[in-house]
């Protein structure tokens, strides 16, 4: 059922809408920011210039983006979803071939004012688009193969694109992001199953064929995946950074070493720490108090997604609500495994806190379409 | 495309059930991150807590101040200099090579040296700080200084390092100090960890090698917090250690100073003891060379230079060289006798210039004879055949007991390096080394320091301080540990009779004073510094028949190297002992000629406390020795005071 069925009419207009929106996501979205402001000043050894006050300026432009975004209708937002996509899409196939690499592997578009990375924006568009489609597909018809196929391949063509690039926790992120509207719009739990048993499959392939000349990742993923299966085999090497984000961990202890105290930190022993490690930085210096508080907010943003997607009796809106959501928790889910020694070392950064433009934005505009959702909802 | 109500809300339903599964699927997620890093944070803080902590921490030794070594009278031997020195960071500067050839402009630094260090800084971290240039002149440094700003990363710092301000005077007793060797710390069973510090100092020989325990000191420790690349952030805590022990030895440098410039290039060494305490009061082995080159890094052809020359400067003769004593040995020989019974000091031998024992023949220094000679004279004329015939009466272990007594074939305990026993040989030692029985003949060339008696200097000294002052001392090289005097020990008397005592010192009186002493060139006649003494020659080769048939050659026309050792050994001021000197000079040809001038001279030096006056020499010698003591590369002023410490 769509939202045109609905008493359109009685969804606010001009600017009182600023008083329907989801003030308590706002506040806890904000929460959040702060405190990576406050983390990304005490990694600078108390410098603001150099990470916290360029992250505070685009958390500024993001809240503005957020906020035309959320006032703008939802269901201009579902119209656009397929050229949203297609934009994204396209962005993809241009940083593929004429992009800039850095970093290893992240690819991205110059700007001038911002890095931009398409498959960060991919990412929502993908849940806008899934959202979109589950809105327009005759609900009885979700189950079948033909009406899986198609989202699958809207999910998996760009997914191949980011790991070629390669990059293979977005890749990931995409793949949970594709199937977590997937599963919320109600495709039968036997596809599930099914690709469970082949991912399981192609992890035995993944390692079976390693060393020959069919081996499916590259040299420096299988490494990576080894030194999180072992790290003390390389302490130096690649497993240094493991070790020393557990080192960084497990020694803020109960109440942490106090602000701007960390050790490991301060002395340069954790890498990546204004990014993709961020979290550790916060657990060294506020301790288990600390990073289980984080781990709290971000708990209580999801939850308010998923009780403003219950409330939210229109189709595209709550998929799109729980869409963003999942992805939201699983960047969580797979940043916090990753520092915490329970995954390999992706590159996937901690929403709201690691250090870096684009995906920030891109976090804030998703957040916007959520508001608008919201605002917007049948009544 | 309208849909049934029923079908909405078979929708909803299903949207809300897969989402409450989700919101499921996350709050277990969420709950294994929370345990996750309960378990990391709390259950195995402790253990994160130290590693941590071994992370970021770094003890650092700090290397204590080396004790200073005096003369007995507080001049510094061995000192700490400041040692201005230049430092570069890569880091700090930049352009490593711009600003190094700046500083070469500024400093004095050759092309090669230059070259090095850029070398050197570029091989090493960023941070890691290098020294480019070392005991800078204050100029050069304040110059450096002055121009900080043009040399960015260029800092100059002031650092410690071992200095020798008496050079080459004490260059053997004092030894010198080098960066541990890998040889070094093996020979250690728990070496001090202060020795794996790059480039620490310790003594290699002499007392700065076998004191090295007391100059050394306690290192102080230093905890820093380090961060991951190893730059030193900040030093936490600090504790200090304790410099090492000042010590003062017994030595007069200025009475050093006199005798090394006294034996100049001769190939020489002299031993001036008190005869009461044992105290060195001198001990120069000549050639020396300058000790402060070790310290610095001696370069490969100063050392060859050092290790060719046949006058060997880098052994110090006083203790380490094996000389056969000649005719200084007599004493021991006349005591040995007199002692034993079986001669009186008034027993005559007749000397027809040989003694035939089988079918050889031992002939004396002097080929007519003496005719008939008692031991007063036999010792001032150094007859050969008297201690001949008296030895053969005596026999050799009687002899080699009485050498024994007087301070031969033993190792004195004294901190200098190779330190020889020397040999006084018996029976039972010919036995056991040459497999071989003693025969009457060694017993004869024993009798006057030939064969195979071997004394090093020190022995010699000790032997003439023993017969001088009837006491068994032994010698001592440390007067002062820290400050405090250490307990002179008091020498046991010899227990010999002290009329055979006289009559030995008598002797001795008229090798110097006697009418026809073999030293009487070398008197002292100035009344109260009266000396006694015994010279000695003893032979490097034999004298074959042959040579003998054809005259003996003279010493001149041999090569340096077969030519006879010159010794002497004596005492003043006869009547009250103070000190006894031996010396020996390699290769100088006779003892009375060689190396009792140099006796006299020296321990008149001892004696008054200042250049020897002229009135103590014979009239007719003052205008030449005058001339010779001008000519002295004496060091000035020996002010005897204690200098200003150059402690940091």
């Amino acid at each position: 059922m769509s939202f045109l069925e609905y008493r359109v009419k009685q969804a606010p207009v001009g600017l009182r809408k600023v008083l329907y929106l989801n003030w308590p996501l706002v506040v806890l979205v904000s929460t959040v920011a702060a405190v990576g402001f406050l983390m990304l000043y005490s990694i600078a050894g108390g410098n603001l210039d150099i990470w916290a006050r360029p992250q505070m300026e685009r958390f500024a432009v993001g809240m503005v983006l957020m906020f035309i975004v959320a006032m703008v209708p939802i269901w201009f937002w579902r119209n656009m979803a397929g050229v949203a996509y297609l934009i994204s899409f396209i962005l993809l196939l241009v940083v593929e071939f004429f992009g800039d690499v850095g970093m290893g592997a992240q690819r991205w578009i110059d700007l001038g004012f911002i890095r931009l990375q398409p498959s960060e924006m991919m990412k929502f568009t993908l849940v806008m688009m899934l959202a979109a489609y589950y809105d327009w597909l005759d609900s009885r018809k979700t189950s079948r193969p033909l009406f899986v196929l198609i989202p699958v391949l809207l999910t998996v063509v760009p997914t191949v694109l980011v790991l070629l690039q390669p990059n293979l926790g977005t890749a990931l992120l995409l793949i949970l992001a594709g199937a977590a509207v997937m599963f919320a719009a109600g495709v039968s739990l036997w596809y599930f199953g099914g690709v469970l048993a082949l991912g399981i499959a192609a992890v035995v392939g993944v390692f079976t064929l390693r060393g020959t000349p069919w081996q499916l990742l590259h040299d420096y993923q299988y490494r990576r995946i080894d030194t999180f299966l072992d790290p003390s085999a390389d302490p130096l090497g690649a497993g240094y950074n493991i070790i020393q984000a557990k080192i960084a961990l497990g020694s803020g202890g109960w109440s942490g070493k106090g602000f701007m105290q960390g050790t490991q930190s301060r002395l340069n022993f954790l890498p990546e720490k204004h990014t993709d490690f961020i979290f550790t930085t916060l657990a060294e210096e506020f301790g288990f108090l600390g990073a289980f508080s984080l781990l709290g907010l971000y708990a209580l943003i999801i939850g308010f997604c998923l009780v403003a997607a219950f409330q939210n009796r229109d189709r595209f809106s709550a998929l799109l609500i729980v869409g963003v959501a999942a992805n939201f928790f699983f960047y969580i889910a797979v940043n916090l495994s990753m520092v915490m020694g329970m995954a390999p070392v992706v590159g996937v950064p901690l929403p709201l806190l690691s250090y870096g433009g684009s995906a920030m934005l891109v976090l804030l505009v998703a957040f916007g379409l959520v508001q608008s959702a919201h605002v917007h909802r049948p009544r | 495309m309208r849909r049934t109500a029923r079908d909405n809300e078979e929708v909803a339903r299903t949207l809300n059930r897969r989402t409450l599964m989700l919101g499921g699927a996350m709050s277990a997620m969420v709950a294994v991150l929370g345990v996750r890093m309960r378990y990391l944070q709390v259950d195995q803080a402790d253990e994160f807590k130290l590693l941590a902590e071994e992370n970021r921490i770094n003890i650092r030794l700090i290397p204590p101040e080396r004790g200073l070594i005096q003369d007995r009278n507080g001049m510094l031997i061995a000192a700490n200099e400041q040692n201005y020195r230049v430092v570069i960071t890569r880091e700090a500067a930049g352009d490593v090579d711009l600003v190094l050839r700046r500083l070469a402009g500024v400093i004095p630094m050759t092309p090669e040296e230059l070259e090095r260090s850029i070398e050197e800084v570029k091989a090493l971290r960023a941070f890691v700080p290098v020294t480019v240039a070392e005991r800078l002149s204050w100029e050069d440094f304040s110059k450096v200084a002055l121009n900080a700003p043009a040399l960015p990363g260029v800092v100059p710092e002031v650092g410690l390092s071992r200095l020798y301000p008496l050079d080459q005077d004490f260059a053997h007793v004092v030894g010198y100090v080098g960066p541990v060797s890998d040889k070094d710390l093996e020979a250690l069973e728990a070496p001090d960890p202060l020795l794996k510090i790059p480039k620490f100092q310790i003594g290699k020989i002499g007392v700065e090698k076998w004191m090295e325990d007391t100059l050394r000191g306690r290192a102080g420790t230093k905890r820093i917090e380090v961060n991951s690349a190893g730059r030193v952030m900040r030093e936490l805590e600090r504790e200090d250690g304790d410099a090492g022990t000042d010590i003062r030895l017994t030595i007069d440098a200025g009475v050093q100073n006199f005798a090394q410039a006294r034996l100049g290039e001769e190939s020489a060494a002299v031993v001036v003891m008190d005869v009461t305490s044992g105290d060195i009061i001198c001990a120069a082995s000549a050639p020396s060379f300058d000790p402060n080159l070790f310290v610095r890094g001696i370069s490969h052809a100063n050392y060859s230079v050092l290790m060719e020359d046949d006058h060997r400067p880098l052994a110090n003769k006083t203790v380490s060289g094996a000389y056969p004593p000649g005719s200084t040995f007599k004493m021991v020989t006349a005591l040995a006798a007199l002692e034993a019974g079986v001669i009186s000091p008034d027993t005559r031998v007749s000397c027809p210039g040989f003694l035939e024992y089988g079918d050889r023949r031992f002939h004396c220094w002097k080929r007519g004879g003496h005719g008939t000679v008692r031991l007063e004279r036999a010792l001032g004329e150094s007859c050969d055949v008297y201690f001949y015939d008296i030895a053969q009466k005596v026999g050799i272990d009687k002899i080699a007991e009485m050498g024994r007594k007087l301070g031969l074939g033993q190792r004195f305990d004294i901190p200098m390096s190779a330190v020889t026993e020397g040999i006084m040989p018996d029976k039972a030692w010919k036995l056991e080394r040459h497999k071989a029985d003693w025969r009457v003949g060694d017993t004869i060339n024993a009798s006057i320091g030939q064969g195979y008696v071997l004394t090093s200097p020190l022995q010699l000294a000790v032997m003439t301080a023993r017969i001088a002052s009837g006491l068994a001392v032994s010698p001592r090289l440390v007067r002062m540990v820290n400050d405090r005097e250490l307990p002179t020990p008091v020498a046991p008397p010899l227990t010999l009779n002290p009329e055979h005592l006289t009559a030995v010192r008598l002797g001795m009186y008229d090798v110097m004073n006697g009418e026809r002493g073999t030293a009487k060139s070398s008197r002292i006649v100035e009344p109260t510094l009266v000396m006694a003494g015994k010279t000695g020659t003893s032979q490097v080769r034999n004298i074959t028949a042959a040579e003998r048939e054809a005259g003996v050659i003279s010493n001149d026309d041999l090569p340096w190297n077969r030519r006879d050792h010159a010794l002497f050994v004596g005492y003043a001021p006869y009547d009250a002992p103070r000190y006894a000197i031996s010396v020996v000079v390699e290769h100088g040809g006779g003892g009375s000629t060689a190396a009792a001038p140099i006796g006299r001279d020296v321990l008149l030096r001892a004696l008054t406390g200042g250049l020897p006056p002229l009135e103590a020499y014979p009239t007719s010698q003052r205008g030449r020795i005058e001339t010779m003591l001008n000519e002295l590369p004496l060091r000035d002023p020996l002010t005897g005071q204690t200098p200003v410490r150059t402690r940091a």
